[in-house]
């Protein structure tokens, strides 16, 4: 599948499109198909992302998305290396979707 | 420690509105990203894997406490209660909110900061010795030149839009702590047989994809044709560099093309045409910049030695000082590199700490080192044991200078959108590999270093043991080079062979050490064994 993946233009927070909005975890992002530079373009101009990609991404048996390259995989989770700084401070694992 | 006057206040103080205004526009849709990056790269705000990153400019390193403490302060405002302290010794803060930027400039600018020219084609910030003006080696403190040289390139306007970004290094001393022939400009200061100030120019050095290291192009440059000079280097690279590909447009590049002697017959005509051009600033700015360095009032008389009971102690004072040129003081580093921890990364308590030593123990100043760590550089010997144990209260007390421990590590693939594997990690467990087999202090100094990615922000080609993170068809993996250094002895690292995944890497170091151990004779660091048997040895030990 493919997603479509930037940064709130006002936080800089990583940011993935859900299919009308943007959501900073990227299990709410849907697949856009051939539609991500239109999409894009549209955000883009409307200020609600900055510097907007489309990615490759599958889905996982549980229902969740990931994201094909480890550089997508640690914008959507946060910084390895601060897990009390990521999505999901309280999940020990959480850096082993990362890896 | 320099202080801005009106002229330097009155700048960056206008930039800072001037950036608020751009700022606004932009929120308001006024201009778009591609007009706006290069406005906010010019101001040291990137946009990296998960937010905007703020990079600030540390003149030469030196901070007074006041603007550790602002630096603090704003990690804890407008980020997430850390900075990271850079191989530029700068600070760069990894959540900053673009709607909060102006602000956060603001309050920097009240303590006389600034994150300008941060970024982008021109002239970064000068970097120096960490030890400057308390070391006995250096024949003058460099800083009275570094900050000269800062003055000039700040809004230079010629030099605002070079073929690529320009690295500059000024140190006055024959041991270079500053990484000096690594720079697009070297400079070291240096004493003629009249006995005069001049400057010996190194120029075309450089890490990155393509490393070299800087060639003399002339031994002494008269003091008070400094700036002419640098600005002839400046010009021909200007004039020539590489502007229709991004990967050869370092001045590097200009001078191995040109050839040394080439690139130097250039620089000396433009030298000889700008030398008609009157453009030198006055002896008197230069005077008037030096008084700024001055030594703070030394005591006299002090016990020139330090109580050695606590063991800890010992091995820190040890390890973490060095000696300084007025009797009864020491230079302290605080390592920024506890056993496990982040290279580089300080918490809002441990600034706010560094700069309350840095106060009331270091005549109100501190360093940043290009190694990643924070130098007190006028410590009376007898409060070393008081600042020490406040350091590991704080967790700072880790006695690992210059040792295996002592990693410079990029912020790689966890923060950093050109890395191509994450750097941080690898670091982590080789420091805690060495802590946990006790080898450290036995392998004394050894300098390794990280970097996430072929621009080499983590000196890998420099280091006695280097590490180099590639992608291999989307996975992190993981060169091995042996032999850099970055000091008087300036070499480059070369690779062993194929790379390794992340616990790979930790056991190949792990083996390039025990054959050092092995084969070391008496008096020899890592770097002098490698370079004696070679790399064969430690290829068979590595590979197997």
């Amino acid at each position: 599948m493919k997603i479509l993946t930037g940064n709130d233009l006002k936080s800089g927070a990583v940011t993935w499109w859900t299919g009308y909005d943007w959501s900073i975890h990227v299990e709410d992002a849907v697949d856009v198909g051939d539609e991500a530079d239109a999409i894009a373009a549209r955000e883009e101009g409307a200020r609600r992302v900055n510097a907007p990609y489309a990615i490759d991404a599958e889905r996982d048996a549980n229902g969740g998305v990931r994201p094909a390259h480890i550089k997508d995989r640690i914008r959507a989770l946060g910084p390895t290396v601060r897990p009390d700084l990521t999505l999901k401070p309280a999940d020990p694992e959480a850096g082993n979707w990362v890896i | 420690m320099y202080r801005y006057d009106h002229y330097d206040q009155a700048m960056v103080d206008s930039r800072v509105e001037e950036f608020r205004d751009q700022t606004r526009r932009r929120l308001e849709g006024k201009l778009s990203e591609d007009q706006f990056k290069p406005l906010r790269l010019q101001n040291g705000l990137y946009l990296q894997l998960h937010a905007y990153m703020l990079r600030v400019a540390i003149p030469y390193g030196t901070l007074s406490g006041a603007q550790m403490h602002a630096l603090a302060d704003i990690a804890g405002k407008y980020d997430r209660g850390y900075g990271h302290f850079t191989t530029r010794q700068n600070i760069q803060y990894n959540w900053i909110k673009l709607e909060e930027a102006p602000d956060l400039l603001a309050d920097l600018a009240r303590v006389e900061m600034h994150a300008i020219q941060t970024s982008g084609n021109c002239i970064r910030n000068i970097s120096s010795d960490q030890y400057a003006g308390a070391i006995a080696d250096e024949i003058i403190d460099p800083r009275p030149y570094a900050e000269l040289l800062r003055q000039w390139s700040s809004f230079h306007p010629e030099f605002l839009a070079l073929p690529r970004k320009f690295k500059i290094a000024v140190i006055a001393s024959q041991t270079d702590r500053a990484a000096m022939k690594l720079h697009d400009i070297g400079i070291r200061m240096v004493r003629n047989d009249a006995g005069e100030i001049g400057a010996a120019f190194y120029v075309g050095g450089g890490m990155g994809r393509t490393p070299m290291i800087a060639p003399c192009i002339r031994e002494f440059v008269p003091v008070d044709q400094l700036i002419t000079y640098s600005e002839a280097c400046l010009r021909v690279y200007n004039r020539y560099g590489r502007r229709d590909n991004k990967y050869k447009a370092r001045i590097k590049i200009l001078v191995h093309e040109l050839g040394r002697e080439e690139y130097t017959r250039q620089v000396e005509e433009e030298f000889a045409h700008l030398l008609t051009q009157g453009i030198e600033p006055p002896l008197a700015e230069l005077e008037r910049i030096a008084t700024f360095f001055a030594d703070p009032p030394f005591e006299t008389g002090l016990a020139d030695d330090a109580v050695r009971s606590d063991p800890g102690f010992a091995l820190w004072l040890d390890r973490n000082t060095l000696p300084h040129k007025q009797p009864g003081y020491a230079i302290a580093v605080i390592s920024l590199k506890p056993v496990g921890g982040i290279p580089g990364d300080a918490s809002v308590e441990q600034m706010h700490l560094m700069a309350d030593l840095a106060m009331r123990y270091s005549f109100d100043e501190c360093r940043v080192t290009h190694a990643q760590n924070i130098v007190l550089p006028h410590v009376r010997k007898a409060d070393l044991f008081a600042i020490w144990q406040q350091l590991e209260a704080a967790g700072l007390g880790a006695a690992n200078l210059d040792t295996v421990e002592d990693i410079i590590a990029c912020p790689g693939l966890d923060y950093c959108s050109l890395a191509n594997a994450r750097s941080i990690p690898v670091a982590q467990k080789i420091s805690r590999r060495f802590a946990d087999t006790g080898k450290t202090a036995e392998l004394g100094e050894l300098k390794l270093k990280i970097s996430g990615c072929i621009n080499a922000c983590g000196h890998h080609h420099a280091g006695h043991i280097g590490i180099l993170g590639v992608d291999r068809k989307g996975t992190e993996n993981y060169q091995l080079l042996l032999g850099g250094s970055e000091g008087d002895d300036t070499s480059l690292g070369k690779i062993t062979g194929p790379g390794f995944d992340e616990d790979g890497i930790v056991d190949a170091v792990e083996r390039a050490t025990d054959v050092y151990l092995a084969r070391r004779r008496e008096g020899e660091r890592f770097l002098d064994t490698y370079r004696r048997v070679g790399i064969d040895a430690f290829k068979e030990a590595i590979y197997g």
